[in-house]
């Protein structure tokens, strides 16, 4: 009743109407693998949220300042202000280390979220076109992503993340001939310079979330434009989309998913310590912990450095350092290779032709082989960034580990790469539900060259005269509504929304289904008007709640006109509200 | 075939079958959406609780997980239970260009009157651009150090010289009876401990087993090299004693001090450079001059 009016009153004077209709109708794809995104968007709003809070007490600044407060060990000691402030706000300020805590959670959670959403758009083709510009821009907000990490990760001063700044600035002053000076334009100065604390905090709450937002709702605003893909399945072609609408389905979905997002970090944040920056103490440059890891999201590049081999190379005299190679080049061809997989996949396919389905994994096999193979390499690139932990937990030499770890990292990517190439083949060619049913005369099969196929990319031809397939529209309530009807897979799916002609609901079903007949069926019948002794206690309700209400606003002004000093107006003669729960059953298809 | 007919005398329509109709038992799941919503509810009392007592991390991390957990439940119920979901079908016009749209497109932004047409203007538009462009990077100029700083300099300097004195971590001036035999002793030029590239440390050996000499000289077996590891900057600091090696904690690298410090495993490929010392007049250890080759990471100008 109230959002009824509300939205009357909104729509007079923005005439919302016809973008809200249709933005209600939204129709989003019921596959659980399309939520990753959304973790990621929450994990980020969860990230704003809680570093506006860290913002009121961090002090970015590297003079010097004695933190007096409640963890013992280091009352009365000098640090930086960064340091002391973040020690301050972890031991002294309420709720101060929960926000810390979950802050830092936070940003696992929103890479991880970000890398597995990649992941899932990569194995399923959705970056095709007409998905490229989103790709770019996903490819985009990764890298921002992992700035920000880091220099979220730099700015406490702490020895640890001191540590981890110094080796990024090795690894930039590595790069030939302009290393130096970029390391001297980020910092201000030498490492450790009095500028780097500021800067780090500028960029970590203002440029890189700027950045972030803006291309998140390029981001959103391109999957609003292009509507999303969906899997092949009954009635899903390329001209369509099926799922549940926005209003109310996806959106109570969604908010769920955003509560079980906050519900996590803020256990995470409350029960699991991370970071533990006081008991690391403050940076000083002749200082070092051990063992030192990163973040989970540098440690691929920290494995790397750890693997790579002592190569120093000299270029006329110049020296190229050992981290040049396993640090900027493996990193920039990295993103090189994210950036340009659409592209060169297009080539290489010569599938130019839009896509609105997705491909199941399984039916591009050298793809998922490729993907594979990369993961599988960083993978081991991150778990060689502990081997000096796994050294200690299973007594081994760590050495020993290191030359293990530098031939799996090129041994086990072939490998899982082979065997996800020839299950794929065996899954496309066999009849195995799954990969848990393949045979081992499955994958014998899958060996032998393909046979010929048919091209992938032929375009799709709507479909013609295939029998039990019709569109049935009636009316209801004096709007349209349509539904495609597949008789011989049983299934019925539900035009999105209410249209206002005949017309409308013909020309929306030809466009979702090209090609298939259309009948006009009647209707659905109208609800049954409600009982006599319903009407007429509805009525009364209404009257009763006006009435109630009107002598309640007539004693409170009565009241403070008599006691005019008393300026408190208490809402005690407020009526409860008027409402009307039974609305008549209209919408939401026939019954 | 594809047209529309009227189906008239066609009998009831039956209930269309979405994938996840709402549920019948829609009472039930309202007691259980209640319930969530309540639970919710009460995590938010325990987390004021919680935060009003001072009670700790734990609890208030608790209250709001719990909070936002029954909140989830409590929606994901809703959504699930009451609300109709999958089987809606929205259409899609695709993007496949319409040649005529496009064409008309073409035809607004390239229209007699349009400033695409007048060729000279747009490049002379797009050099002012260019030129603009690029005069507003100069002030990134500001970033760096200060004028005339060349950054490969810095990197390549730092505070030691001759007659700087050794001092520990205290600021105290160091004796060679300072330095124990077989333990690492970090020192700093005097007056400038705080330096990032200055760390040192000092080590006393038995100079017979030095296979090759130390970079910087020995007194006694008494040497002094960087701190920093030549791969990443890192300090090495975990000495393992007897072997004279000592490991850096970040990548593992090891250097050999018996070897002129030279590295033995891990990712690091040069010697660490040596500090040059000697007993000065007041019998306090101090370097003769600086590294014998710029310490930490390597740069491109590296020597």
């Amino acid at each position: 009743m109230i959002v009824d009016r509300l939205a009357r009153a909104l729509d007079d004077r923005l005439r919302l109407s016809p973008v809200a209709r249709r933005a209600l109708a939204k129709v989003f794809p019921d596959h659980w693998s399309f939520m990753l995104g959304e973790i990621a968007l929450y994990s980020l709003v969860a990230l704003i949220l809680t570093g506006v809070y860290l913002t009121f007490f961090f002090d970015a600044s590297s003079a010097d300042r004695v933190y007096r407060g409640g963890y013992a060990p280091l009352d009365g000691a000098t640090t930086s202000a960064a340091y002391a402030s973040t020690v301050r706000l972890s031991w002294d300020v309420r709720a101060g280390l929960l926000i810390r805590q979950t802050h830092h959670w936070a940003a696992l959670v929103f890479v991880a979220a970000i890398a597995v959403h990649l992941t899932r758009i990569f194995f399923t083709g959705a970056f095709r076109k007409p998905r490229e510009l989103n790709w770019l821009v996903g490819v985009t907000m990764l890298t921002l992503a992992l700035a920000n990490g880091f220099t979220g990760y730099s700015m406490p001063d702490d020895l640890l993340s001191g540590m981890g700044l110094r080796i990024i600035v090795s690894v930039v002053e590595s790069i030939p001939l302009v290393g130096a000076w970029l390391a001297a334009l980020a910092l201000g100065g030498e490492f450790p310079s009095e500028e780097m604390i500021p800067r780090l905090f500028v960029t970590h709450v203002l440029l890189v979330p700027a950045a972030l937002v803006a291309l998140v709702s390029l981001h959103l605003g391109v999957i609003v434009r292009q509507k999303h893909s969906q899997f092949p399945g009954p009635g899903r072609t390329e001209h369509n989309v099926v799922g549940s609408r926005l209003w109310p389905s996806y959106a109570l979905r969604s908010l769920a998913l955003f509560a079980w997002v906050l519900a996590v970090l803020f256990a995470l944040g409350g029960l699991v310590q991370i970071n533990p920056v006081w008991l690391y103490g403050p940076f000083e440059p002749a200082q070092s912990t051990s063992p030192a890891q990163p973040d989970w999201y540098v440690a691929w590049g920290d494995g790397a450095l750890r693997l790579f081999p002592p190569w120093e190379f000299r270029i006329a005299g110049h020296l190229v350092p050992a981290p040049f190679l396993p640090g900027v080049v493996l990193g920039g061809l990295t993103f090189l290779a994210l950036y340009a997989w659409p592209f060169v996949e297009r080539l290489c396919t010569r599938d130019r032709l839009p896509h609105q389905l997705l491909d199941r994994p399984r039916d591009h096999p050298v793809r998922l082989a490729i993907g594979v193979a990369v993961l599988t390499f960083f993978a081991v690139l991150v778990v060689a960034a502990g081997d000096d932990i796994l050294a200690r937990l299973l007594r081994v030499p760590v050495y020993d580990l290191l030359n293990t770890f530098r031939v799996l990292v090129f041994v086990l990517p072939v490998l899982s790469g082979a065997l996800a190439f020839l299950a794929a083949r065996a899954l496309r060619r066999g009849d195995a539900a799954g990969p848990g049913e393949l045979t081992r005369a499955d994958l014998r099969a899958a060996r032998r060259p393909a046979p010929r196929r048919k091209a992938v990319d032929a375009p799709e031809r709507p479909a013609r005269d295939r029998p039990g397939e019709r569109v049935e529209m009636w009316t209801e309530d004096g709007v349209w509504r349509w539904r495609y009807r597949d008789e011989p897979r049983r299934s019925v799916i539900t035009g999105n929304q209410a249209l206002r002609s005949e017309d409308e609901a013909a020309s929306a079903a030809r466009l979702a289904y090209p090609g298939v007949d259309q009948v006009v069926v009647p209707g659905p019948p109208p609800p049954p008007p409600p009982g006599p002794l319903r009407t007429a206690l509805r009525r009364w309700g209404r009257a009763a709640a006006a009435g109630s209400l009107l002598v309640g606003i007539v004693l409170d002004w009565r009241r403070n006109r008599r006691r005019p000093a008393q300026d408190r107006a208490t809402g005690e003669g407020a009526a409860p509200r008027p409402e009307s729960r039974d609305e008549a059953p209209t919408g939401g298809g026939p019954t | 075939m594809t047209g529309r007919q009227r189906a008239e005398g066609e009998g009831q329509v039956v209930a269309v079958r979405a994938d996840r109709p709402p549920s019948p038992t829609g009472s039930g799941a309202s007691r259980g959406i209640v319930a969530a919503f309540l639970v919710s509810a009460a995590g938010a009392v325990g987390f004021a609780a919680a935060y009003g007592l001072g009670g700790g991390t734990r609890w208030e991390g608790v209250g709001l997980a719990v909070a936002f957990a029954g909140l989830a439940v409590g929606l994901a119920l809703w959504g699930r239970h009451l609300a109709p979901g999958g089987g809606y079908v929205e259409e899609h016009e695709g993007f496949a260009p319409a040649p005529d749209e496009q064409a008309l497109t073409a035809a607004a932004l390239t229209a007699p009157d349009s400033p695409v047409r007048r060729r000279g203007l747009l490049a002379a538009l797009g050099l002012a651009l260019t030129a603009l462009g690029a005069a507003a990077l100069f002030p990134l100029r500001s970033l760096l150090p200060r004028p005339g700083a060349r950054p490969v300099r810095a990197l390549g300097e730092t505070p030691w010289g001759p007659g700087v004195r050794l001092v520990d971590d205290n600021g105290r001036p160091l004796r060679p009876r300072d330095v124990p035999a077989d333990t690492l002793v970090a020192v700093f030029p005097e007056g400038d401990a705080g330096a990032g590239d200055a760390p040192a440390f000092a080590v006393r050996l038995e100079p017979a087993r030095f296979s090759r000499p130390p970079a910087g000289g020995h007194l006694d077996g008494l040497a002094a090299w960087s701190l920093l590891c030549t791969h990443a900057g890192c300090p090495v600091r975990l000495y393992l004693k007897g072997t004279g090696r000592i490991l850096c904690p970040c990548h593992q690298s090891s250097f050999d001090l018996l070897a002129g410090a030279r590295p033995v495993a891990g990712p690091a490929a040069r010697a660490l450079p040596g500090l040059p010392i000697e007993v000065g007049p007041d019998g306090f250890l101090r370097a003769t001059g600086d590294f014998t080759a710029p310490p930490g990471a390597g740069f491109w100008d590296t020597p």
